[in-house]
């Protein structure tokens, strides 16, 4: 016991650094398993964006012209961003049940990194995004989809999907830290998540839109990723340069810097 | 090493949100190697006494101490001492019994291999060794509970927190893991339990604590707390409703602190239990009134309850 009083009085930054790394991973892998547990739940959210996909391609998509690149490629990118941000609000939902369960409580009694119960969930988020992108290339490859630059050009773009939704992932923690319970982590995640998924260039130009939504669709967030996915991956529009891409990754660095620690910061608060 | 294990004083906590004063002034001792038991009602503030202790939640005001550490400033210290067993049985059921372990043991800073060994030996130790490889959600209640036990145990704590660990067990699993907990008793841990059952406490604490609405109204062994109260208990039933509520009359105006009442049956507890059922009986009887039972009993911690807070304990 007397070890365990002096080793734990040399507590230092490298030591907390470590610790952060190795119980992320911990618990990284501990929600990974969980997702695995329960395939119907990651079946399901894969079936959502493919179903988008068919819509999109095969309902909606005759009906919306875009000069100079077939519909197909339009819409692909914007289904990749659409896919990893809904996929982003499992971030807040499954905090939400762990709250709600009593298994925070636990983890909070612990020795163990207090920051690693949200960026392990947010980077097992992280990954599961990764596996719903690679199905989702499969079923754009399927329904006609092709890649206009080059395959490193297109692995950029969903490099700065994920950052990006990485960054939606920590305003998720927040809410799954303010909400009662998972279903109310839910509910409270749309009214946030599909303004910005719909108000944007995601599905259809923004010079569609009326004067007041277009200034919005324009400059918000997901629009900027949009542009610059499309841009890294289908080369649209042709004659631009992407400066949408390093707008995209300040976007996703800034909203970091603010969301993380203010979910720190709430989830060190207990109740 | 310290003989007092834990020490709290004038412990207050109200909840920001709600704000509910879940604890008003509340101070207690417990000696290294003893249980003690913190008996209330839902509410009375177990939890949070629990929650504090265990460096979930920081008081208002007040300190504590765990084996003389500061809880405010030697909280990472304090983490590796403990244990903590909790009411919901806050473990993973998506997860098997040895991946809830195994984690349980990383987090607590264990290298791979002493992770995976000490899972092992735990679910050995608390017959789950069968199951060791099924998800926790195919697990019945009791072996939730034993699981969420071992779980608490990986670092070897000195002292182990026990969060209701009974509740809403079928009477089997509960004398098992009362057994368990025993078995951890003997070999020195420290307990601290919160229970709603006056059995448990009965059984498993050497001291006993009775807290209500935040506040400390009772501590002492289990034999000293019965005694405090009187060293009888007259119970007598009633036929209806009525009866019981003329014999209520009679009884309270000659014993107006001693009366308690659950449903057609009154007790009266006293020191003196001959002379009490006496004088009980030549009451009901000089009033012509039927009883159709009567029984003279030691107190139980129920009754000891019931006159401390003028309600069953697991009333509401």
């Amino acid at each position: 016991m007397t070890d365990v009083l002096q080793n734990s009085t040399k507590t230092n930054w490298t030591k907390s650094i470590y610790w952060l790394v190795t119980d992320t991973l911990t618990m990284t892998k501990r929600n990974l398993i969980s997702y695995t547990r329960i395939p119907q739940a990651l079946f399901f959210s894969t079936l959502q964006p493919v179903m988008f996909v068919l819509l999109f391609r095969y309902v909606f998509g005759n009906a919306i012209p875009i000069k100079n690149i077939q519909y197909v490629n339009y819409l692909i990118p914007g289904i990749f961003v659409q896919t990893v941000l809904f996929g982003s609000v499992s971030t807040g939902i499954g905090l939400a049940e762990d709250l709600q369960k009593g298994i925070i409580e636990r983890f909070r009694a612990l020795p163990m990194s207090k920051m690693a119960v949200l960026t392990g969930r947010t980077i097992a988020d992280m990954a599961r995004n990764i596996v719903v992108v690679t199905i989702i290339t499969g079923v754009g490859f399927a329904v006609g989809f092709r890649i206009q630059t080059s395959v490193l050009s297109f692995v950029n773009g969903l490099l700065l999907l994920l950052l990006f939704s990485f960054a939606v992932s920590w305003g998720f923690t927040i809410v799954g830290l303010s909400a009662p319970n998972s279903e109310t982590a839910q509910v409270m995640s749309f009214p946030l998540i599909f303004p910005l998924t719909f108000a944007s260039s995601a599905f259809v130009p923004v010079a569609t839109m009326p004067t007041w939504l277009r200034d919005f669709a324009t400059y918000q967030p997901v629009s900027v990723l949009v542009d610059a996915s499309r841009k890294l991956m289908v080369n649209f529009p042709a004659n631009i340069s992407n400066w949408s891409a390093v707008e995209s990754i300040f976007w996703s660095l800034g909203a970091i810097a603010i969301l993380l620690p203010l979910a720190v910061y709430k989830f060190s608060k207990a109740k | 090493m310290n003989e007092i294990a834990i020490e709290v004083n004038d412990l207050s906590k109200t909840y920001p949100k709600s704000k509910v004063k879940a604890l008003d002034g509340v101070s207690f001792q417990v000696k290294t190697g003893k249980v003690l038991g913190l008996l209330g009602p839902n509410g009375a503030g177990k939890t949070t006494i629990v929650r504090i202790l265990t460096t979930i939640i920081k008081q208002d005001s007040g300190s504590a101490k765990i084996f003389g550490l500061d809880l405010a400033s030697r909280t990472h210290a304090i983490k590796q001492l403990i244990g903590l067993a909790g009411q919901y049985a806050a473990v993973d059921e998506n997860l098997t019994g040895f991946e809830n372990l195994t984690m349980i043991s990383r987090l607590n800073h264990m290298n791979k291999v002493a992770a995976k060994s000490k899972a092992l030996e735990l679910l050995e130790k608390f017959d789950l060794i069968a199951a060791k490889d099924r998800t926790l959600k195919t697990y019945s209640g009791g072996m939730r509970r034993r699981l969420d036990l071992a779980a608490s145990l990986v670092n070897n704590p000195a002292i182990l927190f026990l969060d209701e660990p009974t509740t809403g067990l079928d009477p089997q699993s509960r004398l098992m893991l009362w057994d368990s907990i025993q078995n951890l008793v003997k070999s020195g841990t420290t307990v601290l339990l919160t229970t709603q059952y006056l059995e448990e406490a009965d059984r498993l604490a050497d001291t006993i604590i009775v807290i209500d609405h935040g506040r400390l109204i009772a501590n002492g062994t289990p034999t000293d707390l019965k005694k405090r109260f009187g060293s009888s208990v007259i119970s007598i039933t009633l036929r209806n409703a009525e009866a019981t509520d003329s014999a209520t009359r009679l009884l309270s105006a000659n014993f107006p602190n001693k009366l308690l009442s659950e449903d057609n049956t009154l007790k009266v507890i006293s020191q003196d239990g001959p002379k009490l059922t006496l004088d009980v009986l030549r009451i009901i009887d000089a009033n012509n009134i039927e009883i159709v039972g009567l029984n003279v009993s030691e107190p139980s911690l129920d009754d000891v309850f019931l006159t401390l807070t003028g309600q069953t304990i697991q009333e509401n």
